[in-house]
């Protein structure tokens, strides 16, 4: 082959060439949209662009106004609450619920099958329905004043105090069967002399599963923080679905302040300079992470 | 009879009609086993014979579908496995991960409220004789699968029982290192003397430390007896061919009268039968099988005498000590095993001899010893 | 008969106490009640999550049988008094998005447009791709699919923008071609991910023994390693199904409104301002976007289970 026209090395380029042919696709993804897409628009932010993207640049101008205008400060800090209670109650559900189905019971894959569903459907559909369930001349608050607490309040979609909440029970609605399944299968991962063990010492089961077993799935608690962390960050549809950023402003999020300023405000320096600090915070996610997961295995 | 059985030795752990099904699969079937106090009981069976099944029972860990366990004479079939007084060391060690090796040997103790003076002593007392004192601030991964093994049998013996449960204990190691913690639990057992019941595929594990063997098979006790009866006298086939390495030689053949000797007659080719110690009168016309072990048949110079037949030799393996032939004869070919010494060319002549005080016949329908 | 007859007495012989070593007391399985305290909490704790669960579900089949003057009357939770299919065919042929009043009929097969050639192309790409990160690496092989997997983690904000500048180039925005180009790209880190790791848990003497048979690069990906794929295929495709046809996001940059894909289309008909709400009508269309997903996923079953457990946990 042509490889073999210099004596010795074969040249470097031409070996596994196909293969190298067949990664292009790959590599176009990873280097031109991933690589150079992340860092147009981290350059990009740094400039004044209006409804086209110009490169005069502005220094940290776009920043300063993101962090002076309120309807970014109510964004993250809608991030912030859902972002953590989030993390906190699809974490502990989905364990509790692993832990429930882990106990030999009957009807395993029954179960399995109703906790996830949710998760096969869009945020869209799933906006829409806690929509129609939270609407308060309807859904849940009506039917209870029906039964004839007639005080009984809960219309998050029309009061933009608890609002997210409501954005949160439609979200952990989805996702928590995806935890469940993420934790069922750690458990599934231990050894079954452990727990066999823990029963010939005789230690209570809510013991062996508070300090030997949840120790033990630590990688699997990262894993799926990390997994719902960084979908927390991009939350999007289920927002414009559910309430549209409303009442008001009280329900808008990051991803949502991006899109309207790209694509409505013509105003893409702002657009950028807001993605550029969901990047951030997912870097923030993500980087340590890394460093523990891949970091570590080179040493082990 | 029976009353004898308890009166005459305490029985430490007593298994009565003890059957465990999973569905239609009968896995262990109404079986019986007594276990003398102090006695190292080794239950050895190929897997799924149902021997791993049988120590889950004794500790609790699975529910028999009928019949009692006793443990020190006290019926413990219902009890759960921390109230039956026994200690358990698995395969797999199943050390507490995020554990350190001295949390690992007191977590039980401290779950249980046991005093902290006591415990102290239990744990002190525990790695001072399987002297794991240095590792005591480690956790299972800084260890290797040795020192993980001796923190197991810790954990075992940190609970102050009276029966301990090995469940193959030693699979998960090296040959190396599995000989060596052979010894330390024969050790351990004579500095001890507690009941211990060991499960192992491992013929040598059996041989070395039993009192007693009980080989398995389908969830059945094939014999239970100390290991030189098991060895020289197997009550069945299977029990002939699962102990010793390399195998037991087979010959099937028929008995046949001779003069007035009765002969075993395999081709065409009589055995004489003398010195064979029957356990019922051998008739002649019975289709039998003729168990020899390679020790037991003796070639050229090591005849003491016996009966002489002539052999080619087909295969020679030498293995060190020892030199295992290959020998044809009668339609047969059997491993007959030498000193390391002793070289013989392939299609050279030899004479043999079979040392009948150490064979086994069995039947060849039953394969029952006769 | 007779037969019959003695049996049990010689049965009643072998077990009986005199040949029995069985003495009174505990002996078999431990007796335990149904309404253990165990199973009622275990039992009543899934129970009422499942209840949680379905809840949606029902809510949304319930209220597109009801006609609108039954939804102001009663609540959300009672069944239909008079079950009506009218919601379900105005939701599909009638409902109005802006000018058009096609309903959902167009969205869906603009949904099956998009989505069909983005699965096919996209697992195309992938499965060639982790074939050859797993079994023909090269230098820096690895630093692109390093630089892919972080991608995954990205934001799509962050690079939906160069996108649509990239697209606009190519004469692509607006057209599906773009959109299915978009969703093949993101589709990829995952997608490929999922393919690299089951041919590398392949046997790679298999491998080797093609090479030195002489097959190439394509002969090998096509003779032995496509056969062997089939169930990571279907996982796959489980996976890029559920996953285009819920997109929301690329659907509503990357086209034009007489080409929006399904999701897109429900948003704007349910979420319009004008008009009176028809809580059935919208139901109806949310089930209708909805049933794609949910068909894959209960035909699926346990490969679902599988190609999430596979993309999420080393993902």
């Amino acid at each position: 082959m042509a490889a073999h026209t210099q004596p010795g090395r074969p040249n470097q380029l031409f070996r596994n060439l196909n293969s190298k042919i067949a990664s292009i696709p790959m590599m176009l993804t990873a280097v031109v949209i991933f690589l150079g897409g992340t860092i147009w628009t981290v350059v990009y932010s740094f400039t004044n662009s209006k409804l086209l993207p110009r490169l005069s640049f502005v220094g940290l101008e776009q920043y300063e106004r993101l962090w002076d205008t309120p309807r970014w400060i109510v964004s993250i800090q809608n991030l912030a609450t859902y972002g953590c209670l989030s993390l906190i109650f699809s974490l502990t559900i989905g364990f509790l619920l692993a832990a429930l189905m882990d106990q030999k019971i009957r009807f395993e894959n029954t179960f399995r099958t109703i906790f996830l569903y949710p998760f096969a459907l869009s945020f869209i559909v799933t906006g829409l329905v806690w929509q129609w369930i939270l609407n308060p001349e309807f859904g849940v608050q009506s039917v209870i004043r029906s039964l004839g607490w007639t005080s009984f309040a809960f219309d998050p979609l029309y009061n933009s105090d608890i609002v997210i909440y409501g954005i949160l029970i439609a979200a952990l609605w989805q996702g928590t069967g995806l935890v469940m399944c993420l934790m069922l299968a750690g458990l599934r991962g231990i050894d079954e002399d452990i727990w066999k063990a823990a029963r010939v010492d005789g230690i209570p089961m809510w013991k062996t599963y508070l300090f030997i077993i949840i120790p033990m799935m630590r990688p699997v608690f990262v894993t799926t923080l990390v997994i719902i962390a960084s979908g927390i960050v991009r939350i999007y549809d289920l927002v414009v679905a559910q309430t549209s950023g409303g009442p008001g402003i009280a329900s808008d999020v990051p991803a949502k302040y991006v899109y309207d300023y790209m694509f409505f405000a013509q105003n893409l320096g702002q657009g950028f300079a807001a993605s550029t600090m969901m990047l951030l915070a997912v870097a923030i996610i993500i980087v340590p992470w890394a460093y523990l997961e891949f970091g570590g295995r080179k040493r082990g | 009879m029976l009353n004898n059985v308890s009166t005459r030795t305490q029985s430490s752990v007593s298994i009565r009609e003890l059957s465990l099904s999973f569905g239609s699969v009968k896995v262990l079937e109404n079986l019986n086993l007594d276990i003398h106090d102090g006695e190292f009981l080794v239950l050895l069976g190929s897997s799924g014979c149902g021997k791993s099944t049988l120590l889950n029972c004794i500790a609790g860990l699975l529910e028999p579908t009928e019949g009692q366990i006793f443990i020190k004479d006290k019926n413990v079939t219902w009890e759960e496995p921390k109230d039956r007084g026994i200690g358990m060391v698995f395969q797999s060690y199943a050390l507490y991960p995020q554990m350190t090796v001295e949390k690992n040997l007191s977590f039980g103790l401290r779950v249980a409220k046991v005093p902290r003076d006591e415990i102290d002593r239990r744990v002190a007392r525990a790695s001072g004789i399987l002297q794991i004192e240095p590792l005591l601030k480690r956790k299972p991964s800084e260890l290797s699968g040795g020192q993980r093994q001796r923190v197991a049998i810790g954990r075992a013996l940190v609970r102050d029982v009276d029966v301990f449960l090995f469940d193959e204990p030693l699979s998960n190691l090296d040959a190396k290192l599995r000989s060596e913690l052979r010894v330390e639990i024969k050790r351990l057992h004579q500095a001890l003397k507690n009941t211990m019941i060991y499960v192992t595929h491992d013929q040598i594990e059996a041989l070395t430390l039993a009192d007693r063997i009980a080989i398995m098979k389908s969830g059945v006790i094939q014999q239970l007896d100390d290991p030189v009866t098991i060895y020289n006298r197997p009550r069945n086939r299977f029990v002939a061919g699962f102990i010793g390495s390399p195998s037991m030689n087979f010959l099937k053949g028929e008995l046949a009268e001779e003069g007035d000797h009765t002969v075993f007659k395999t081709n065409g080719v009589s055995f004489s039968l003398d010195g064979y110690d029957a356990s019922e009168p051998l008739k002649p016309g019975r289709q039998v099988i003729l168990g020899a072990r390679p020790e037991h048949i003796k070639v050229d110079g090591d005849i003491t005498g016996g009966e002489i037949h002539e052999a080619v030799v087909d295969i020679e393996e030498p293995m060190g000590a020892d030199n295992l032939l290959w020998l044809k004869h009668a339609g047969h070919v059997m491993s007959v095993r030498i000193g390391g010494a002793r070289r013989y060319a392939v299609g050279a002549k030899v004479r043999l001899a079979f040392d009948m005080s150490m064979a086994s016949l069995f039947d060849a329908g039953t394969e029952e010893r006769i | 008969m007779d037969k019959s007859l003695t049996m049990p007495i010689s049965g009643a012989a072998i077990s009986g106490p005199a040949g029995s070593r069985l003495e009174a007391g505990p002996q078999g399985k431990r007796p335990r009640k149904v309404l253990s305290s165990r199973n009622v909490i275990v039992y009543g704790a899934l129970g009422l999550a499942a209840l949680y669960y379905l809840l949606p579900l029902y809510v949304m089949v319930v209220t597109s049988l009801k006609g609108m003057p039954e939804i102001r009357l009663g609540n959300i939770f009672s069944p239909p008094m008079e079950i009506t299919f009218e919601p379900w065919v105005k939701a599909w042929a009638q409902a109005c998005t802006g000018l058009n009043c096609d309903g959902l009929s167009r969205g869906f097969w603009n949904s099956v447009r998009i989505t069909v050639p983005s699965v096919i192309v996209s697992i195309a790409i992938a499965s060639v791709n982790g074939y050859a990160l797993a079994n023909w690496r090269f230098k820096g092989s690895e630093i692109f699919f390093t630089i892919l997997i972080v991608g995954a983690f990205i934001p799509y904000q962050v690079m939906i923008y160069p996108i649509v500048i990239v697209l606009r180039e190519m004469g692509l925005y607006g057209t599906l071609y773009g959109l299915i180009l978009v969703h093949s790209i993101f589709g990829m880190p995952i997608q490929t991910l999922l393919f690299r790791n089951y041919f590398v848990s392949l046997p790679e003497e298999l491998f080797k023994a093609a090479r030195i048979d002489g097959a190439g690069f394509w002969q090998i990906y096509l003779r032995i390693m496509l056969p062997m794929s089939l169930p990571i295929f279907v996982v796959s495709m489980i996976l890029q199904t559920t996953g285009i046809w819920n997109d929301f996001l690329f659907g509503v940059v990357f086209t034009r409104p007489d080409t929006y894909p399904m999701t897109v289309q429900l948003n704007n008909i349910v979420n319009s301002v004008q008009g009176v709400k028809e809580y059935n009508v919208n139901m109806a269309a949310t089930l209708l976007t909805g049933a794609v997903p949910l068909i894959v996923y209960f035909v699926s079953g346990r490969l679902f289970v599988r190609g999430i457990a596979a993309g999420a946990v080393k993902g």
